[in-house]
């Protein structure tokens, strides 16, 4: 079965073509089939090759289909690797593909059919897209799938296009992605030079024997694609801004798949980064300070889009913490974790936004809990998944990497410890300010409210089983003797790392103490948030620190004084003066002169038969003359 | 006599004969200088034909007559075209009562 394993990007890309070339002669309902239909057969066939993987001494299968690129000794070939990681990753892409493209043929519904189908082609594409970059063999099947999702991700936000601030968003989304990109371009030359190809096994069987150096260079420039990516510092402004696409896009794209694209490049080159213990610090570092800095901005966001949005930047820098210390399967595992619950979470802001007719700003919401039952079940679940409170699937994957922080350095667990309170504290502030408390809309939206059909519903609540029950493939150590599920599944792929690093051996006593604060800590600032916020939401405007905060630190300012401002000066200045005046002038005068000449030579034509004559006359004695001393010569 | 001599006059008669059809404006006295300058390398051919003669005589007593020959070629060809020439004058004074060249002008449009 796994050589069938081609057919999971390819019924995506069928799914694309159909619904883009046919885009002007299907009906509604007939693309949302082709749409949805295509994913599902993908999630299937993932679903059978998974069966497949998890037999007792599965190898990788490395599909080859053909060769790319071949120059000189160079041999990249299209192939597609299929082993624990991979599939796992298929699972994730495909299962909650699948149910946000259903729930997007509920919630686009008032889009006409051309555009509908639109929709529906660029989602396809974007499935197979991220499809190629986690089977991709090597590093140039990757960074095919790694651009198509950077592509996907600017056609999709920019998706109502008549909205020049949604169009510059999408530009802004894709720009900084390019950024990072050229850190993985460049990671990808240096990996050609220096292992003479980028296949997986190849480079990693090669890595022990490269110089430190060599290997700190390619996984931090490897990290810097990741940055951009996966919105870490400094490319991460980005993320807040793609808010600006539909709701299913923002919980596809930027909470469950897209953005995990960087962990999944590191986790599948954690050999590199194990021996690699500098970039390992700075990837930690960098994403415990995301993780923090987007804490901090999202307790003072009103937009019901935004607070998400910066809460996927800050899970996305537990996650990189994750890495950074050295807890591959936690990361991995809250990638999982993280792709439930938070899609869920977008799909529940996405029904309350349609029931309230567009309306995303939450201090116009409240009392939700009445009028929508399902959508507030299901985003309550997951704002406890999120939160980190056990027996949910948040506090599983979180505190595994919480745990494996606190060995590398108790710092980065009592900030991590910080940032999870920070979490905890402004999604039950979002949750009791949209759900809780009376109704603050206008009248009008309160006789509207209803809730949505059961194309939204259905995999809300299929998230919110997921997000409640998926914990148990993680269950520790000491809870629970080899249960670790995913852990055991996932061995083949970080063994390598796992012999480098030194054996965990942290105390059973310090372990539960671990979880105990981390987990009471949480749920105090649960408690704290829900009386608050459902008695006194924050309704008028912010003051002091709040300011910084709801100005997201000012950091979009910065960049445009810094980056935007003086690029934009010298593409005025290249304008004027170089365009203008030196190559333009050159243009001209170059046209100039051929009319100049063009009129002196016309000037021979006089028509005067004797000149002609004299011409010809002329002409003779000259031949005459070389040939006397071509002669001579 | 050396032959020196006859090239030094084929050419003096040969550039007379160009600056002539430079210089002058009448139709007819260009045509004479062309005449002339046929002439002049008519001379130069004979010349030409009798120091082979008299360099090649005891081999072949008919050497250097291609020379001569040639002479008749160019007698033919003058002939036909001062034939040619003197119709076309006739025709251009008949359109502008006169033969200075200057008045033809018209190739400039």
């Amino acid at each position: 079965m796994s050589k069938l394993v081609y057919l999971v990007p390819l019924f995506p890309l069928a799914g694309f073509l159909l619904n883009g070339l046919l885009r002007k002669n299907l009906s509604k309902s007939l693309t949302g089939i082709i749409g949805s239909g295509v994913i599902l057969a993908s999630f299937i066939v993932s679903l059978l090759i998974f069966f497949d993987v998890k037999k007792d001494g599965f190898q990788p299968v490395v599909l080859s289909l053909f060769d790319f690129i071949h120059a000189g000794g160079l041999v990249i070939p299209f192939a597609f690797q299929v082993d624990q990681l991979s599939v796992l990753f298929m699972l994730i892409i495909t299962g909650v593909g699948f149910l946000i493209h259903v729930y997007s043929t509920s919630y686009m519904h008032e889009e006409s059919a051309l555009h509908f189908a639109r929709y529906f082609s660029f989602l396809n594409l974007f499935v197979f897209s991220m499809l190629l970059l986690v089977l991709g063999a090597n590093y140039v099947i990757m960074f095919i799938g790694w651009e198509g999702v950077g592509l996907c991700s600017y056609l999709l936000i920019g998706y109502w296009f008549k909205n020049v601030d949604y169009g510059n968003a999408a530009k802004k989304a894709f720009i900084m992605n390019r950024i990072g990109d050229l850190g993985f371009l460049i990671a990808v030359f240096w990996m050609i030079s220096q292992f003479g190809s980028v296949t997986f096994a190849e480079v990693f069987t090669k890595s022990p024997n490269t110089s430190h150096t060599i290997l700190t260079g390619i996984t931090l420039l490897l990290f810097v694609g990741a940055t951009g990516k996966s919105a870490q510092i400094p490319l991460y402004t980005w993320l807040p801004d793609a808010m600006a696409g539909p709701t299913p896009v923002s919980a596809l794209i930027h909470a469950a798949t897209m953005v995990t694209a960087g962990i999944y490049m590191i986790a599948r080159s954690n050999i590199m980064y194990t021996l690699s213990p500098v970039t390992q610090t700075v990837v930690a570092i960098t994403g415990l300070a995301t993780a923090i800095l987007a804490a901090t901005i999202a307790i003072k966001q009103n937009d019901i889009k935004k607070v998400l949005a910066y809460s996927t930047v800050s899970q996305l820098g537990y996650m990189f913490l994750g890495l950074g210390v050295g807890a591959y399967t936690g990361a991995v595992f809250h990638v999982m974790t993280h792709a439930f619950f938070k899609a869920l979470l977008f799909l529940g802001a996405g029904s309350v936004i349609h029931a309230m007719h567009n309306e995303q700003d939450i201090r116009k919401m409240g009392g939700l809990k009445k009028y929508l039952p399902v959508t507030h079940i299901t985003f309550l679940l997951a704002c406890f998944a999120i939160a980190g409170i056990p027996p949910f699937s948040g506090f599983f994957s979180k505190d595994e990497i919480l745990a494996a922080a606190y060995e590398k350095n108790p710092v980065y667990y009592i900030i991590g410890v910080a940032g999870a309170m920070l979490t905890a504290f402004y999604m039950f502030r979002l949750y009791a300010t949209t759900f809780l408390g009376p109704f603050r809309g206008t009248s009008q939206q309160k006789h509207a409210l209803h809730e949505s059909p059961s194309a939204i519903t259905f995999p809300l609540v299929i998230l919110a089983i997921l997000s409640v029950v998926g914990g148990f493939v993680g269950i520790p150590h000491i809870i629970l003797p080899d249960a670790h599920i995913l852990e055991q599944f996932l061995s083949p792929i970080f063994a390598a790392s796992v012999k480098i690093q030194e054996a965990h051996v942290v105390h059973a006593g310090t372990e539960w103490m671990l979880m105990l604060v981390s987990s009471g800590l949480a749920l105090i600032a649960v408690v704290y948030a829900w009386n608050r916020y459902s008695r006194q939401p924050e309704l008028g405007e912010v003051q002091g620190m709040g300011k910084a905060l709801a100005s997201k630190w000012y950091v979009d300012e910065f960049y445009d004084v810094l980056i935007v401002r003086p690029l934009n000066a010298l593409a005025r200045f290249l304008n004027n003066v170089i365009e203008k005046s030196v190559i333009d002038w050159i243009v001209n005068g170059v046209g100039k002169m051929v009319q100049y000449g063009s009129r002196q030579i016309r000037l021979l034509q006089s028509g005067q038969v004797g000149g002609y004559v004299l011409l010809m006359v002329i002409s003779l004695v000259i031949l005459f003359v070389i040939q006397l001393f071509l002669r001579k010569m | 006599m050396p032959i020196n001599y006859y090239i030094f006059l084929a050419i003096t008669l040969f550039c007379i004969g160009v600056a002539g059809v430079l210089t002058r404006r009448n139709a007819i006295v260009i045509f004479m200088c062309v005449e002339l300058m046929l002439n002049a390398v008519n001379l130069l051919l004979v010349a030409f034909s009798k120091m082979h003669h008299l360099a090649l005589k005891a081999a072949n007593p008919n050497a250097g007559i291609d020379g001569q020959l040639f002479v008749f070629f160019i007698m033919v060809v003058a002939a036909a075209e001062v034939s040619v020439g003197l119709a076309i004058i006739a025709m251009m004074y008949r359109n502008t009562h006169s033969v200075d060249v200057n008045f033809l002008n018209r190739l400039k449009h």
